[in-house]
């Protein structure tokens, strides 16, 4: 035994599969972009509308039972132009990662930005979603291709600072 | 004046108040973690009047291992709603040691209240490669032992050392799956006697599917009052006279496995064998860790053991342990048990072991 090397390093991979359970209100959103819809829940206390919503609302804790069919439209809250490589990209840089409020929503989530030149990116930036044909739409995020400027002009600060 | 037990195990009296747990099911599949713990914790509030603005501490016990997603003890919060913010904090356990972190900081006297919840999915991966994770990383996890192959060679064990025989499980089983008749919540009841359990074929031989406990999605919750506050939200508390957690060697192989003597050293420091024990809620996944435990915990023949039916009639994960504690005070609350024993496990073949005296006036 002691002419032999000491073991200093081992591997031990690991591997587990899983399956996702979306649950009730997670789902009722998926199944909303089969539609080309933005579907969100409402909270009955603090009447904020979740998209998507797990649920609950984090801050009462209560059920948002209350289903909220919201429109096509938003605000860019803010951004980042992506210059930086990474593993598994799918989009050719440079490119534009927003968060998007939807009008009537109040809480705001990611999304691509295009038909806009990077320069003109900006707070405030009034967008519509650009939805797959609809035999390509399925209950994925990935329903919505991307979002676009609208042609609205920009919205006040004051609607969306709550949301940054 | 309020009247209050004698305790072994801190200076403040901290009772049980409120217990809830979800329908135990294999799987859950239409809902989330959070829209499973909602109706829960909505629950344990309301069955005593409360909101969560009268609990000043929530802790959980939960592991992201069987859900597979990081940080999901901080999104299961949501159900709780943390508004405006509060103490919370989380154990990678079973909810009955968040429970003990929870009467911990109530010792302390600066809060009177604490929400304790917890919350395990036995069906989103296979259960048998996730408990194989928690294993010693270098000379047993890259086997990949799954957990009854492990509880199976501790049975085997107890055969050979001559303590228990394969109609010994068997009689744990029948009798507890036959007591889970009377439980709501559990998953697998039945009416059958030892030796038609005996008849079945072995899962890992000692063991037969009837010494196994069932793959569950569940969760529960608890609420703690110290004091005052214990008679004001429940009319006969149950106050947690002794509790202590103690832990053996990870490596399986260097244990006598027969025995337990985590458990023994817990309860004798939790104080169980002072006086007389009505009820034990032991969890024991598999039929033979009820012997070993009852014998570590010296219970004698007077203890009515696992009358929900134990981990055996449902077994949800992270949260099995702290069900036996809510069991326990149920039957304090309602005046069935004067003192009760809950206990709790952890990690392969009953490695770590927590134990809760609870005791009414």
């Amino acid at each position: 035994m002691s002419e032999r090397e000491p073991v200093t390093m081992m591997d031990a991979a690991t591997r587990l599969d899983y399956e996702f359970t979306a649950g009730v209100a997670m789902s009722k959103n998926l199944h909303g972009y089969e539609q080309g819809k933005f579907i969100g829940q409402r909270c009955p206390k603090c009447k904020k509308v979740y998209v998507p919503s797990r649920g609950s609302c984090p801050t009462d804790g209560l059920p948002t039972d209350e289903i909220v069919e919201l429109p096509n439209t938003g605000t860019v809250t803010t951004y980042c132009v992506v210059n930086v490589p990474f593993a598994g990209q799918s989009i050719e840089i440079p490119y534009i990662c927003g968060q998007i409020l939807l009008d009537g929503a109040n809480l705001s989530f990611m999304g691509l930005l295009q038909e806009i030149p990077i320069d003109e990116v900006r707070m405030g930036l009034r967008v519509e979603a650009v939805w797959v044909p609809p035999e390509e739409l399925g209950p994925t995020l990935a329903s919505v291709k991307y979002f676009r400027p609208n042609g609205e002009p920009d919205a006040d600060y004051e609607t969306y600072k709550e949301y940054l | 004046m309020s009247q209050y037990p004698a305790l072994t195990s801190g200076r403040r009296p901290v009772g049980v108040v409120s217990f809830a747990q979800y329908d135990n099911v294999r799987r859950e599949d239409a809902r989330n973690e959070v829209e499973m713990l909602m109706p829960v914790v909505t629950e344990v509030f309301g069955n005593i009047g409360i909101t969560k603005d009268d609990v000043g501490f929530i802790c959980s016990g939960s592991t992201d291992y069987l859900i597979g997603g990081p940080f999901s003890f901080v999104a299961a919060l949501d159900a709780v709603g943390v508004w405006p913010p509060r103490a919370e904090s989380h154990v990678e356990m079973d909810g009955a040691w968040a429970l003990y972190e929870a009467w911990v900081l109530l010792q302390e006297g600066e809060i009177d209240a604490a929400l304790v919840y917890c919350f395990g999915r036995s069906s989103m991966g296979d259960l048998s490669e996730i408990m194989a994770v928690q294993l010693d990383p270098y000379y047993l996890a890259p086997l990949w032992p799954d957990p009854t192959s492990l509880a199976a060679l501790q049975a085997q064990a107890l055969i050979d050392a001559g303590k228990a025989t394969e109609a010994d499980f068997a009689a744990v089983a029948s009798r507890s799956r036959r007591s889970a008749l009377d439980n709501p919540k559990a998953q697998v009841a039945y009416d059958r006697s030892a030796e038609e359990l005996l008849a079945e074929d072995y899962e890992v031989a000692p063991l037969r599917r009837h010494a196994l406990p069932p793959l569950t999605d569940g969760c529960a919750a608890v609420v703690l009052a110290a004091g005052d506050k214990a008679y004001e939200w429940c009319e006969r508390p149950a106050f947690i006279t002794g509790i202590d957690h103690r832990i053996e060697t990870h490596s399986v192989g260097a244990r006598d496995l027969t025995v337990s003597p985590s458990t023994r050293t817990a309860g004798e420091k939790a104080g169980v064998g002072t006086k007389k024990v009505d009820v034990a809620e032991l969890h024991a996944p598999y039929a033979h860790q009820e012997l070993i435990l009852a014998e570590a915990l010296g219970l004698g023949d007077g203890v009515s053991v696992n009358p929900s039916g134990g981990a055996l009639a449902a077994n949800p994960m992270m949260s099995a342990g702290l069900i036996r504690i809510g069991e326990s005070a149920r039957r304090i609350w309602s005046g069935q048990a004067d003192r009760a024993v809950a206990h709790a496990t952890s990690g392969p073949c009953l490695q770590q072991n927590l134990v809760c005296v609870l005791e009414g006036v």
